[in-house]
């Protein structure tokens, strides 16, 4: 099964946390525009990407993902005042500790997606295949929880999405 | 609350080298707070190194488990099931939390994931700034509630000293001095006249490392057993 | 033998000291030269003490130094590198070695010197080591107990005239004289009508001030001063007269500039003397005395 899978093509899996009010509904007129993007992108509505902290990027990297991008509101324009805001800079800091960690900063990034823009939606799902095409597989692949053809078959996770501080538990990681 | 930073992941390597079964405490009070050593900061922890070593092709266990404080046993005694499993536990205390840790399980590795740096204050989201030394001999009501010992380079009590410059201190051109500090929060006050008074010499003896407290009533309560 | 410096004050109307730095080390030939050049033409001299957080000889051996060759030293004493007990101790040790003068400042940080990372002690600022002073003069020291003779010190404090704000300046000038300073020299002025408005909020108090004369040797040292010396200004015009001067000749500006402040001073009787300093040019300080004429 291994063996049939080096001799296709390396096919990047590329996750994109999209906010509700601008670049989800981008990619909603995309697909009402009727236009081709790369099929490696897997879309993940979140309400806003102030949303996003560190783990979440990680998480992603860690289960296979080749890269993963954050698409947020254009500046002066997040609904939430401020989400886009502490995004980039969540975004910025995550490059530093993938650096720190071994991985390609690269893998990752933040891009303003306005929910007019459906082909700028478009251009950018492209544009993170095709970067994760050029800088190769991740490592990280081999060693996911999940098996590599995508299907969610992780156990559940002990610990909840998201979690009120639960204090006294013991996360265990099962590998 | 106590600051801490967190240890560069370098240092933290080095300190986990050789070791396979890592179990990560978290601390729910201070270091949560300044985003240091909390359930949020645990997890990202356990996940940066979780990574380095499955890249490096040596992949370890890394658990975690966040208690609500780690100066307080009662807390500490949730981990007693726990630590049997594992090698090495790396505590995201503050310094005084990870003592008590390796006090209470002292037959067990226990490392400190981070830096502690002072009692300070949340002047914005992600920027903590020192208020206090803990001097044990308050006299925040004689300098209109602006602490000289902190603030001030020199920790002088009578002060100004010659380097103020602008209402900068001359040791670091970005701080306040906070002898100017203290003029201006007194005249704002009406209370000037708390500057003419001349502080006498700070006994130092009150601050005598390691400090030991035992709060009256309990006090009585030793007497009482003898 | 020159009078000594309490004496001086007593009896004459215009005071004049300069300031001797010690060298990083023990060969102090240079020094004893300039020593025997202003030791009659000064009423006293100031030794530094670890001056800037630079590590140098102490100022009390140099004191001793100064005592030698007939000349009357001024013990600069800060606060930064000696706890309460050095500090007493080594004001027992200058009254024993003859020395009693004393200038108690509180010191610059040790990150603008050169040993950065030292301890920095501040066990005590200026006013407690003046308090601290009044009491060894009494016989007693700070821990109560009672001294086996005590000490005859003339204690000295420094002030900014020009810090800015003047407020807490001047707060802490009230503390200094309420705390036993006799005497004051102040940081470097170039600004007589400044110096003036200070000197109607000095005179309300008994001490006797000396104005502080530092002596510029270029246009570009004024500038750097203004820039990064706190409570230093040099009015533009003395800066444009530095600029002046030829090439090289720019110290004799300086001279010209330093004797004129200091003959204004004395003949307007603006107050009771002047503290020179003339850092690495000890040697040009007659030079100003003369100039000054």
């Amino acid at each position: 099964m291994s063996e049939a899978r080096a001799a296709a093509p390396f096919e990047p899996k590329v996750v994109a946390y999209c906010c509700t009010y601008c670049a989800y509904t981008a990619g909603d007129l995309a697909g009402s525009m009727r236009l081709e993007y790369a099929p490696n992108v897997r879309v993940v509505k979140i309400l806003c990407t102030g949303k996003i902290d560190a783990v979440l990027l990680l998480r992603a990297l860690e289960d296979g993902a080749d890269a993963v991008y954050v698409a947020g509101c254009a500046l002066g324009d997040c609904h939430f005042q401020e989400g886009n805001l502490r995004a980039i800079q969540t975004v910025a800091h995550a490059k530093k500790l993938l650096a720190e960690i071994g991985l390609e900063p690269e893998r990752l990034e933040f891009f303003h997606v306005p929910a007019s823009a459906g082909p700028l939606f478009a251009q950018r799902a492209n544009e993170m295949t095709d970067r994760a095409r050029r800088l190769g597989p991740n490592p990280l692949r081999s060693t996911a929880r999940q098996p590599a053809g995508g299907k969610l078959a992780r156990q559940p996770d002990p610990h909840p999405p998201l979690p009120p501080a639960k204090h006294g538990k013991l996360v265990h990681h099962t590998e | 609350m106590i600051v801490a930073k967190r240890k560069p992941l370098e240092q933290i390597e080095a300190m986990l080298e050789g070791f396979n079964k890592i179990l990560i405490v978290g601390c729910g009070t201070c270091v949560a707070v300044c985003m240091a050593g909390g359930e949020k900061e645990v997890e990202l922890l356990a996940a940066e190194l979780r990574m380095r070593s499955k890249l490096q092709g040596r992949p370890r266990t890394i658990d975690e488990m966040t208690v609500t404080r780690q100066c307080d046993k009662e807390y500490l005694d949730q981990l007693a099931k726990h630590v049997a499993d594992y090698d090495v536990i790396l505590s995201t205390g503050c310094g005084a939390g990870v003592q008590f840790l390796a006090e209470r399980y002292d037959d067990k590795i226990v490392l400190p994931a981070l830096n502690t740096l002072f009692i300070g204050v949340a002047e914005g989201p992600g920027i903590w700034s020192q208020r206090c030394m803990a001097c044990s001999e308050c006299i925040l009501d004689q300098t209109g509630g602006i602490c000289p010992m902190t603030l001030c380079a020199k920790n002088l009590l009578n002060g100004p000293c010659g380097g103020t410059n602008h209402g900068k201190c001359e040791v670091d051109g970005q701080k306040d001095c906070a002898w100017t500090l203290i003029y201006r929060r007194l005249e704002k006050l009406g209370r000037l006249d708390l500057l003419e008074k001349i502080q006498p010499p700070k006994d130092y003896g009150a601050m005598t490392k390691p400090g030991r407290f035992t709060h009256e009533a309990f006090q009585q309560a030793e007497q009482h057993e003898e | 033998m020159v009078a000594a410096l309490r004496d001086a004050f007593a009896q004459k109307e215009f005071v004049v000291t300069a300031e001797i730095g010690p060298p990083k080390g023990t060969d102090i030939s240079d020094l004893i030269q300039h020593v025997e050049l202003l030791k009659d033409k000064v009423d006293g001299l100031n030794v530094t003490d670890n001056q800037s957080s630079v590590m140098r000889i102490s100022s009390l051996a140099i004191c001793r130094v100064i005592l030698d060759h007939g000349g009357e030293p001024i013990l600069q004493l800060t606060c930064r590198d000696r706890n309460r007990l050095a500090l007493q101790s080594e004001l027992l040790s200058a009254a024993v070695l003859g020395v009693h003068n004393v200038l108690c400042l509180t010191g610059d940080y040790v990150s603008v010197g050169d040993h950065p990372q030292a301890k920095p002690v501040f066990d005590l600022d200026s006013v407690q080591l003046l308090q601290t002073v009044g009491l060894l003069n009494q016989g007693k020291d700070l821990s109560g107990s009672d001294l086996q003779g005590k000490t005859d010190f003339f204690a000295g404090a420094v002030v900014t005239p020009e810090a800015d704000p003047i407020e807490p300046q001047l707060a802490k000038f009230r503390k200094k004289i309420a705390a036993g300073a006799k005497f004051i020299q102040t940081q470097a002025i170039y600004d007589l009508d400044n110096f003036q408005r200070f000197m109607e909020q000095a005179r309300k108090h008994d001490v006797k001030i000396m104005a502080g004369v530092v002596l510029l040797v270029s246009a570009g040292m004024a500038r750097y001063m203004n820039k990064n010396v706190p409570g230093i200004f040099v009015p533009d015009k003395l800066v444009e007269e530095m600029a002046q001067a030829p090439k090289g000749k720019g110290i004799e500006a300086g001279i010209a500039i330093a004797g004129r402040m200091i003959r204004q001073l004395r003949d307007e009787k603006l107050c009771d003397g002047v503290h020179i300093m003339a850092i690495g040019k000890e040697g040009r300080v007659p030079d100003i005395l003369e100039a000054a004429q």
